[in-house]
């Protein structure tokens, strides 16, 4: 099932109907924000990508993403790439998300990384 | 009686006779443009993802976004404005290397003709929202260098991981800034840059707390750049 119908699907379903509860959906902030770069499978080939001169990271690097702890994530996506010395073409969300929401896309990197 | 009654008829006919062939802008825009386009500023704060309920930008501060002389030719003939649609993620499906735009079913814009161009780019740039913004706003058009504006917008601020300063260079989520200054007002483009959530609580444009130089700076970049196209 696509993107598209998917998102289909669920406005049919569920009237997109809890807005605070979505404000929380990391999976859901995850589409909106970060596929653009990071790609829809979550494996750094968004299609931004083969723009950048730095290739995104790969968020389904299970050794990669495990060598990284919660605090390090929240930082990066709170603060930009330039917080940790990376690329500034990862850009600081703390001015558009809150605590909470990047606290359930950090624990959405955690089920594309490492959940079975 | 029969003459005073064709007289009243033809008086009453009159203007309906002689009136345009096209409706109003703002019958056009309730009528055509509202099932995308927001035209009223929400009355509760917007949720971070409302953005995936969207099809198309807000309209609500048009007036205090656009250039009317580029909405009316663009209205008439309207190209594509973000390569990947207005939300990338319903648009994109996995390649062999990689995320692709699925262009075949990204919707087209409608097009206007002259006259209902006109009269829609004049409804829409009397919707002044955020009229606030613009007024705090102090750009003063200015010069980049080239080489350094293009440095800035590329290397040291990251814009074009979304935005293209070239028809051939840049990323495709978000909207094309080669013709931006032909397209935007600059008070907009110095605000919005400033603070995006400012205009739009669900923008997907990151708040880079730049301080005010950076931000002319870039808007001087775009200036530059959208001279030549």
């Amino acid at each position: 099932m696509s993107i598209r119908q998917l998102t289909t699907v669920v406005a049919l379903a569920g009237g997109l109907m809890a807005s605070a509860a979505a404000a929380t959906d990391g999976e859901s902030l995850y589409q909106a924000y970060c596929v653009q770069c990071h790609g829809s499978q979550g494996d750094g080939n968004g299609i931004n990508a083969a723009h950048l001169s730095v290739q995104p990271r790969s968020h389904i690097d299970r050794e990669e993403m495990s060598a990284r702890s919660d605090e390090e994530l929240y930082r990066v996506i709170a603060e930009g790439g330039a917080a940790i010395n990376k690329s500034v073409l990862m850009p600081p969300w703390s001015g558009n998300l809150d605590e909470t929401e990047i606290n359930a896309l950090v624990g959405y990197l955690r089920v594309l990384c490492c959940e079975e | 009686m029969r003459v005073k009654a064709a007289i009243l008829l033809s008086v009453l006919a009159g203007p309906l006779l002689s009136g345009p062939l096209y409706a109003d802008g703002e019958s056009i825009v309730r009528e055509q443009c509202a099932a995308c386009h927001q035209l009223m500023e929400p009355a509760e704060a917007e949720s971070a993802v409302s953005r995936l309920e969207r099809q198309a930008p807000p309209l609500y501060y048009a007036g205090n976004k656009f250039r009317r002389e580029w909405l009316v030719k663009w209205l008439q003939r309207p190209d594509r404005l973000r390569p990947a649609g207005y939300y990338p993620a319903v648009e994109i499906v996995p390649g062999e290397d990689g995320d692709v735009v699925e262009t075949s079913t990204l919707p087209q814009h409608p097009s206007l003709s002259g006259d209902e161009a006109v009269e829609v780019s004049d409804y829409l740039m009397g919707l002044t929202a955020r009229q606030d913004l613009v007024d705090a706003d102090n750009y003063e058009p200015g010069t980049v260098a080239l080489r350094m504006g293009m440095m800035d917008f590329r290397r040291f601020k990251g814009c074009d991981a979304c935005h293209r300063d070239a028809s051939d260079s840049g990323g495709v989520s978000g909207p094309r800034l080669h013709d931006a200054w032909q397209r935007l007002q600059p008070a907009f483009m110095s605000s919005f840059i400033a603070d995006p959530t400012a205009w739009d609580e669900a923008t997907v444009m990151p708040v880079q707390s730049m301080n005010e130089s950076a931000v002319h700076r870039l808007v001087h970049y775009l200036r530059t750049i959208g001279d030549d196209s």
